[in-house]
């Protein structure tokens, strides 16, 4: 599969004219319109066989990428190349109706996806055991759970015959069981050689399946490459934001020494974005230095999703950092047992020297992400190890 | 296989695809699963199809037999009555649910890549289900009163085919357009208004003032209720031919229907690759 140059613009007129009065009123007011790019320029490739994620922040041009492929946007320049067929659909469970019962609507969704009546009816009970659903065949599909409902819309799904699967936000719901089996039979496909392009926000899932993934920034390709590094990417940029906002003015910060990187790593040495509870766990500070400066703080502050700072990684409970000298590139590493609390966390990367009061010399704001996951929450900020000891009187 | 997409600019999902196949069994799945949805839950079920011509014909059929005394000339009114109502009723339900249809099926259109020509084709066949309930029903009065099968009852089968392409064109029209002008709606309402009254729904093709009668029968609805009355009630009724005044002048009524069917047809078709934006 192949997109070349991929454009697709919306017309959002300014004040929309969708009545014949309005339109008779004002015969000749032509309404300015704004052209929204939902993608622009967008160039890449898909090998057949390949598990590819796109990501991106909501409003990216993911979703809109996805119906140019299906079918349902016609594009304004450039042009797409596909070998073999596409499924018409994008979404688990379309044209699913609540009245009816399961056994109606599987037949339904498998038509509107492209099987014919015969086909959809000798699959039925495929479909059925690849749900679990037998018990439940004749129950309204009201009455259904939201995630009964994702399975039934999903085991319709894959028995479309299409040699390029697009699917979006198919995770969203379904326990962990069934998700694993989606994934387990997206193997299956994928090795029937069957392409599976999908959209998720779930940087877990795109590291754990994809063999690729790119990410989407308002309506142009940011970066393709490997899924550690487009989860990496992700969550730089979806936490880069917030300096723009929050930070101050350019200018004041950066002229001594300037961050450049900030990132986790685990006791291998390698990237990581999540990391289980209890693991060691190394962030890794990459720091410019433009003037000479003598014993800087550095300090990486982490900060949990309600913004709350729970931790601070620094130099300064550790005594004196040296003499820096112009021009040298410094890699700090703070090594720490990860016992936060299973959460987001955002980083916040700053240097500071004491000049006699303390001074800022850089700050980025929310430069990294880092994800704890466990088992269970205890509900505190953080799990430090404990000891726990019941006696009886 | 292979699917290609430009280089040519592909402009969108059309009206009709290139499977004739699936528009049919698309079509013909949403249909039968409207007619389903209906009735779910209610007791009555598909009898109330039957009731709403019944009731408007019980209303009218006292209305105008004890109240205005009208009719009184008219040979097997009630039977003609319950006949044009039901033809018109599938008239009226396929074009007012089809302006509309585009609208209520978003979803479907967003997430799906399919003939877009399925939902106003479903409205129609929907429809049309329901006309073939309500015309068991007229059947069973026109033998209880007495009238014997012909074999000119068959002629009903053209005549109805001429009314749902001419509802089908109308659709087609109307669906597309509402997309972009919300207003259709209540205007067709109105029209629909009008055609009930200048369609000779209550009254019979003479009934109309020596003037006007010919130009009145460019209406297809009129021409073909005209034409179904004399074949399937009164032999001594006028024939739509009669009624146009002359056999060559059909045409008119028939270029009606082609009109309106082709210029729904260029419209939806042309309105097809962008629905899904615009909606």
């Amino acid at each position: 599969m192949l997109v070349n140059h991929l454009s697709k613009g919306f017309k959002l007129p300014h004040q929309r004219y969708s009545t014949l009065k309005e339109r008779a009123l004002h015969p000749f007011s032509r309404s300015g319109s704004e052209t929204l790019n939902a993608l622009h320029d967008v160039t890449f490739g898909v090998e057949s066989g390949e598990f590819f994620g796109i990501v991106g922040r909501n409003g990216s041009g993911k979703s809109t990428l996805l119906k140019c492929l299906a079918g349902i946007y016609g594009v304004d320049r450039g042009s797409i190349e596909i070998h073999g067929r596409v499924s018409p659909f994008i979404e688990l469970g379309v044209g699913f109706n609540p009245d009816l019962t399961a056994r109606d609507n599987v037949v339904i969704n498998a038509i509107m996806l492209g099987l014919t009546r015969r086909e959809a009816r000798r699959r039925f009970d495929e479909i059925i055991a690849f749900a679990e659903l037998e018990d439940f065949v004749d129950l309204k599909l009201k009455n259904y759970s939201s995630g009964m409902a994702v399975r039934l819309g999903f085991s319709v799904a894959i028995q479309v015959d299409a040699e390029l699967v697009l699917i979006d936000e198919v995770l969203a719901v379904g326990d962990a069981a069934f998700q694993r089996k989606c994934f387990d039979e997206f193997e299956r496909m994928r090795a029937k050689g069957r392409t599976i392009l999908f959209v998720t926000h779930d940087m877990a899932a795109v590291e754990r399946f994809c063999d690729r993934a790119m990410l989407l920034e308002r309506g142009r390709i940011l970066e393709i490459g490997p899924p550690d590094e487009i989860a990496l990417r992700y969550n730089e940029v979806n936490f880069r934001r917030a300096i723009s906002e929050g930070s101050l003015p350019a200018g004041l910060l950066g002229g001594e020494a300037r961050v450049r990187s900030v990132w986790c790593e685990n006791d291998r040495g390698e990237r990581i974005v999540i990391q289980q509870r209890a693991d060691r766990c190394t962030v890794v500070l990459e720091i410019v230095v433009s003037k000479a400066l003598e014993n800087p703080v550095f300090a990486v502050v982490f900060r949990n999703d309600v913004r709350h700072t729970i931790f601070v990684a620094t130099s300064l409970l550790s005594g004196h950092t040296g003499r820096f000298e112009p021009g040298e590139q410094v890699t700090v590493r703070f090594s720490f047992e990860n016992r936060l609390a299973p959460r987001r966390y955002t980083l916040t990367p700053t240097i500071g020297i004491w000049d006699p009061e303390y001074r800022q010399l850089d700050q980025r704001e929310d430069l990294a992400a880092l994800i704890v996951e466990a088992p269970m929450q205890s509900g505190g900020v953080v799990d430090l190890p404990t000891e726990v000891q019941v006696t009886r009187a | 296989m292979s699917v290609q997409v430009g280089p040519s600019r592909y402009r969108g999902p059309s009206a009709i695809g290139d499977d004739l196949r699936r528009l049919g069994n698309l079509t013909f799945v949403l249909a039968a699963t409207d007619f389903k949805l209906r009735f779910f839950g209610s007791a009555l079920g598909y009898l109330w199809t039957l009731m709403r011509p019944l009731l408007l014909f019980g209303v009218l059929y006292v209305v105008f037999t004890e109240v205005v005394r009208f009719g009184g000339g008219i040979e097997h009114y009630p039977v003609y009555l319950l006949m044009s109502i039901v033809m018109f009723t599938y008239f009226g339900e396929a074009t007012n649910r089809g302006v509309t249809s585009l609208i209520e099926r978003e979803n479907l259109l967003r997430k799906v890549r399919f003939p877009r020509l399925v939902i106003p084709l479903s409205v129609a066949l929907h429809a049309l289900f329901n006309l073939g309930l309500n015309l068991v029903a007229v059947f069973i009065f026109v033998l209880a009163s007495g009238i014997a099968p012909r074999v000119e009852w068959l002629e009903l089968l053209p005549l109805v085919a001429l009314l749902v392409l001419f509802a089908t064109g109308v659709t087609m029209l109307l669906s597309a357009l509402y997309v972009r002008y919300r207003d259709m709606q209540p205007i067709w309402e109105v029209v629909l208004q009008i055609l009930f009254y200048a369609s000779p729904v209550i009254y019979v093709t003479s009934t109309y003032p020596d003037g006007i009668e010919r130009e009145a029968m460019a209406n297809p609805i009129t021409a073909v209720l005209t034409q179904a009355r004399h074949a399937l009630i009164d032999p001594s009724a006028p024939t739509a031919a009669d009624a146009i005044g002359g056999t060559a002048r059909l045409l008119i009524p028939l270029f009606v229907v082609a009109a309106v069917f082709a210029l729904g047809f260029w419209v939806f078709t042309r309105e097809a690759p962008r629905i899904a934006e615009e909606l």
